[in-house]
C-alpha cells in the first residue's frame, strides 16, 4: 500500500467526523447561539430517536440486508400505544409497544428467512401493510397520549433528557452485542461473505432473521422517544423515516454492501443530520432549502462510503507482479 | 499400498463412490494415510481430487465407501463436523473473512465466553490463545490485526493457525502455493515439515509435482475417478508420475485441426502493453486462423492480460492493434465493435445472465444489429431465428431455448451458450479465459470443435488455459507468461509432443513457479 493510498483511505474513513467537525465549526462562526451546551443538549434529544432507529438499522446494514420498513413500524407501535395501552403504566404499556415493534421485525426476518424474498421488496411491502393498518387503526385521525408518557418526554435526569438516557442504553447495549458477542461479530462475518460464514459452520439464517427482528425492537424504542417528546402521533408520523435513518447509518460509515461499519459512527451520523437542521434554523435558512441541503449532504455521504468502497477493491486486487 | 509408518494407518479411505446428476465420478477410490504422514494427492483436473477431498473434508456425503479415523467408522455431516472430528481443509479460496481480526477469523463460531456461560466473549483468552497459535506457525502478527491488511502467505499461514486451533490430525491443503510467492512458499513448507513432527498428517493436493515429491512421503494418483498409483515417493519417477496422470494419448482427446494459420496481416497484434503491478510489455501477433495458447500459473496475469486486452481494465502503455487499425479507445464497446469477443473465466459472475432465457442470452451483444429505424426497435423474429441457429452451431441441449433460463442449463451447455451468444457476431478475434473448466469431458470435446471452426472460419483464437495438455492439443503455438511478463513462446509442431508435456508440467511448472 503506497502512502498517498493510506492517507486517502485514512481520510475517507474519518470523513464523517471531518465533515462533523467542519459543519460545527460553520455553524458555530455562523451563529454565537449555536455553540451552546443548552443547544447542543438539544440537537442530541432531537436525533436520540433517529439515532436509536439508525442502530438499528446499522445490524442489518452490517449483514448487507435494508430494511425500508422502520418509519411504519414506527408509527404503528406508536398508533398502538396511544389508542389501545392508554391506561397501562410505562412500566407496562412501553414493553408491549416494544414486542409490537419486535413482532414487525419477526415478520420481515421470517419472510426474508423463510420465504426467501428479498429485503428490499420484503420490507417495501410491509412498509404499506405497516402504514396501511396503522391508518386503519387511527382513522388517520393523530393519536395521543397520557400525561404519565408526556411527563417522561419532558423528564430530564443530571440535566440530561430522558432521549438521550433512552439513546444511550440502546447504544451501550449495541455496542456490546456487536463488539463483545460471537453473535456481533458474526454479524460482520456474514455481513462479508454468507457463504463463507455457512461453511464457518454460522447459522447464516439464524443471524439474518435476527438482525430484522433487532431493527423492529429499535423503531419501536425510537417511535416511544419521539411519541413522549411531541405528545402527538398524526397520519405523518414516522413517514419517511427509513431516509435520514439510512443516512444517518451511512454517514458513519457503515457500508450499504455489509460487513462494515459500526454503531458509533450511526450515532454520529444521526447527530450531524440533525445538527445541519439545527444549524439551518440558527441561519434563519428558506425552510423549503432543508431537504435540499440534507439530500446534497447524504448524497456526499454515500459518494464517500463508494470511493472508499473502491479504494479498498483496488488495495485488495490480486498484485501479478511487484514493481520497484 | 505401502506405508512408511508401521502404525495402524490414521485414515483409511475404501471404495470411496461419488455420482453427480447420474454420472458417477468416483469410481470406488481406495487409499490410505500414516500417522505423521504426507500424502500427496495427483493428478489431472477432474480426476476426483477435489470431489475425493471435499467428502472427507465434509463439503458433501459420498454414495458408497467407508471412511475410517483412527479405526472409527467417519462419516462427516459438514464441514464443522469434519473440524469437530480433527479434519481440517484449507481450500484454494481461502476462507477468511478480510474484515475480522486474525483472532476473530480463528474463533469465528467457537468463543472463549466470560465466566463460561455468559454470551460476552473474553477477547483477552482469544487473543492470547491467538498469539500462541500464530507462535507455531512463525507469524509475527498481533492477533487483532485485520486479516484484509495480510499477504497471501500470511493469511494461508492463518488458515493453517485456524487448523491448529481446532487441534487438527489431518490437515488438507489444496493448491495451497498458486498464489505465494517463492519465499511464502518456502516458509510454507517448513511449516508444513514442522506439522509431521507434531503428530499431524498432511494431504497435499498440487499441479506442481517438484513439491509433491519434496514434501510427500507417498503419492496417490487418481485418474478418471480412480486411482492409479499409491505408492511411495521414491518408487515414483516423475516419468512415471506423469504417465499415469495422463494415461493416455492426447490425440484421441482433441478433434483434429482442419486448416492452418494463414500468413498475411495478424488480425491482432500487440506491442509493448504494460500496467504497473499487473503486466509488462506484453507484445505478440495473432494470424488468422490461428489458435495462439496462453500457459502459466494461476496468478501469472494471464486473466488480468485478456481483460486488458478487452478495456476490461486500463492499461498504462502499449498500442492493441485489430486487422492493422490500432485501437485509439480500449474498451469493451470499441472491442466489440472492431469484431473481439471474450470468454470470461467466471461465466456465472461475468459471462452470462442466470434467469434470462438461452436466446436473450445468446442475442444481448448483437441487440444492437438488429435494432431497426431511428427508434432502434429490435427485429426480435430474426434475432430469434439467428440465435436459434447459433445455438445449434454449438449443440445447446435445452429443450426449450426460448424459456429455458440460464441457471437450468449444465456447466458445458453454459458455456457453450457464452460461446454462441460471442460466435452471432461472426467474431475477428476471440480470446477465451479457461473455456473448458469445469466441464466433462464431452463438452469439453464440443468446445474443442468450436474452436477449430472458428479457426478454420479465420478468426484468431487466444486461449487462454491452465491444462498444458489442452493447449498442447489445441494451439499453434503456445506462450508463457510468468509474473506479469512473457517467459517464452513455443511452436507446438516443432516439439515431440511427450517431451514438451514432460518438461512442462515437471520442469516447466517447476521453473515457472520459481
Amino acid at each position: 500500500m503506497t502512502t498517498s493510498h493510506s492517507l486517502r483511505l485514512l481520510a475517507l474513513h474519518f470523513a464523517p467526523l471531518i465533515l462533523f467537525a467542519a459543519l460545527i465549526a460553520f455553524f458555530g462562526i455562523q451563529s454565537e447561539r449555536f455553540l451552546t451546551i443548552a443547544n447542543l443538549i438539544n440537537i442530541l434529544t432531537q436525533s436520540s430517536h433517529v439515532a436509536i432507529i439508525a442502530i438499528g438499522m446499522t445490524f442489518v446494514l452490517l449483514v448487507g440486508g435494508i430494511d425500508l420498513s422502520v418509519g411504519a413500524n414506527m408509527y404503528l407501535a406508536v398508533a398502538l400505544l396511544g389508542l389501545y395501552l392508554k391506561s397501562f403504566p410505562a412500566v407496562l404499556s412501553f414493553p408491549i409497544t416494544i414486542a409490537f415493534g419486535l413482532a414487525f421485525g419477526v415478520l420481515n426476518g421470517l419472510i426474508i428467512t423463510q420465504l426467501r424474498v428479498a429485503a428490499f421488496i420484503t420490507t417495501l411491502a410491509t412498509l404499506f401493510v405497516g402504514r396501511g393498518l396503522a391508518i386503519y387503526c387511527t382513522g388517520t385521525k393523530g393519536v395521543f397520549f397520557n400525561q404519565e408518557i408526556l411527563a417522561i418526554g419532558r423528564a430530564a435526569w443530571f440535566g440530561v433528557p430522558s432521549g438521550i438516557w433512552a439513546l444511550a442504553a440502546v447504544f451501550i447495549v449495541a455496542f456490546v452485542v456487536l463488539r463483545q458477542t460471537s453473535f456481533g461479530r458474526e454479524v460482520y462475518a456474514v455481513g462479508a461473505d454468507a457463504e463463507g460464514a455457512a461453511k464457518a459452520g454460522i447459522n447464516v439464517r439464524r443471524v439474518l432473521f435476527a438482525v430484522y427482528c433487532i431493527a423492529g425492537v429499535c423503531a419501536a424504542i425510537g417511535g416511544i422517544v419521539s411519541a413522549s417528546q411531541v405528545a402527538a402521533a398524526y397520519s405523518t408520523f414516522g413517514l419517511q423515516k427509513e431516509f435520514p435513518v439510512i443516512a444517518a447509518a451511512v454517514l458513519g460509515g457503515t457500508s450499504l454492501f455489509g460487513g462494515r461499519g459500526g454503531v458509533v459512527g450511526t450515532v454520529l451520523g444521526s447527530v450531524l443530520i440533525q445538527t445541519v437542521g439545527s444549524g439551518l434554523v440558527m441561519l434563519n435558512a428558506n425552510p423549503y432549502a432543508y431537504p435540499l441541503i440534507i439530500s446534497v449532504i447524504i448524497f456526499v455521504a454515500v459518494f464517500i462510503d463508494s470511493q472508499r468502497t473502491a479504494l479498498l477493491a483496488r488495495l485488495e486486487r490480486r498484485k501479478v507482479r511487484v514493481e520497484a | 499400498m505401502s506405508l512408511s509408518n508401521s502404525q495402524a494407518p490414521i485414515l483409511e479411505i475404501r471404495g470411496l463412490r461419488k455420482s453427480f446428476s447420474g454420472v458417477e465420478v468416483l469410481h470406488g477410490v481406495d487409499f490410505s494415510l500414516g500417522h505423521a504422514q504426507a500424502l500427496g494427492l495427483v493428478g489431472e483436473n477432474g480426476s476426483g481430487k477435489s470431489t475425493t477431498m471435499n467428502i472427507l473434508g465434509g463439503v458433501f456425503p459420498s454414495d458408497g465407501g467407508t471412511m475410517r479415523l483412527n479405526g472409527r467408522e467417519y462419516v462427516p455431516t459438514s464441514p464443522r463436523d469434519a473440524r469437530a472430528n480433527g479434519v481440517a481443509f484449507i481450500h484454494q479460496e481461502l476462507n477468511l473473512f478480510k474484515n475480522l481480526s486474525i483472532a476473530e477469523n480463528l474463533f469465528l463460531g467457537d468463543f472463549p465466553r466470560l465466566g463460561g456461560k455468559w454470551p460476552l466473549i473474553n477477547r483477552r483468552a482469544a487473543l492470547k490463545r491467538t498469539a500462541e497459535l500464530l507462535a507455531l506457525v512463525d507469524l509475527e502478527l498481533s492477533p487483532s490485526t485485520p486479516v484484509g491488511r495480510l499477504s497471501q502467505g500470511e493469511r494461508q499461514l492463518v488458515e493453517v493457525a485456524k487448523a491448529l486451533r481446532t487441534e487438527a490430525r489431518i490437515i488438507i491443503f489444496d493448491e495451497p502455493t498458486t498464489s505465494l510467492t517463492t519465499r511464502e512458499t518456502e516458509r510454507l513448507f517448513e511449516i508444513i515439515e514442522r506439522l509431521k513432527t507434531q503428530n499431524i498428517a498432511i494431504i497435499y493436493i498440487s499441479h506442481i509435482l517438484g513439491d509433491v515429491r519434496r514434501l510427500c512421503d507417498d503419492i496417490v494418483v487418481l485418474r478418471d475417478g480412480a486411482v492409479v498409483e499409491a505408492l511411495p515417493t521414491e518408487m515414483l519417477t516423475p516419468e512415471r508420475l506423469i504417465s499415469s496422470m495422463v494415461g493416455r494419448t492426447i490425440d484421441q482427446l482433441f478433434p483434429p485441426r482442419t486448416s492452418r494459420p494463414r500468413a498475411g496481416e495478424p488480425v491482432l497484434t500487440v506491442q509493448g502493453l504494460s500496467q504497473p503491478g499487473v503486466i509488462k510489455d506484453i507484445a505478440f501477433t495473432l494470424q488468422p486462423g490461428e489458435v495462439l495458447g496462453v500457459s502459466g500459473l494461476m496468478g501469472a496475469g494471464r486473466s488480468e492480460m485478456a481483460r486488458i486486452l478487452f478495456g476490461l481494465d486500463p492499461h498504462a502503455k502499449g498500442d492493441i492493434i485489430v486487422d492493422g487499425q490500432r485501437l485509439d479507445e480500449v474498451s469493451p464497446r470499441a472491442c466489440i465493435a472492431r469484431g473481439m469477443a471474450f470468454l470470461t473465466e467466471d461465466r456465472r459472475g461475468e459471462g452470462l445472465l442466470m434467469e434470462a432465457s438461452v436466446t436473450d442470452n445468446i442475442a444481448l451483444p448483437s441487440l444492437i444489429n438488429y435494432a431497426r429505424g431511428f427508434a432502434y426497435i429490435v427485429d426480435g423474429k430474426s434475432l430469434a431465428g439467428d440465435a436459434r441457429r447459433a445455438s445449434r452451431t454449438v449443440l445447446i441441449n435445452a429443450h426449450d431455448i426460448d424459456r429455458t433460463p440460464a441457471k437450468h442449463l449444465s456447466g458445458g451447455n453454459q458455456q457453450k451458450v457464452v460461446i454462441a451468444k460471442w460466435l452471432l457476431r461472426n467474431p475477428r478475434v476471440f480470446i477465451l479465459d479457461e473455456p473448458t473448466r469445469g466441464i466433462d469431458v464431452g463438452a469439453k470435446y464440443e468446445v474443442y470443435k468450436i474452436i477449430n471452426q472458428l479457426a478454420a472460419d479465420g478468426a484468431g483464437v487466444l486461449l487462454i488455459s491452465s491444462e498444458l495438455e489442452e493447449l498442447l492439443g489445441m494451439c499453434d503455438r503456445i506462450l508463457v507468461m510468468r509474473r506479469g511478463e512473457i517467459r517464452s513462446m513455443h511452436q507446438t509442431s516443432a516439439f515431440d509432443r511427450e517431451l514438451i508435456l514432460k518438461s512442462a508440467m515437471w520442469d516447466g511448472l517447476k521453473e515457472i513457479a520459481g
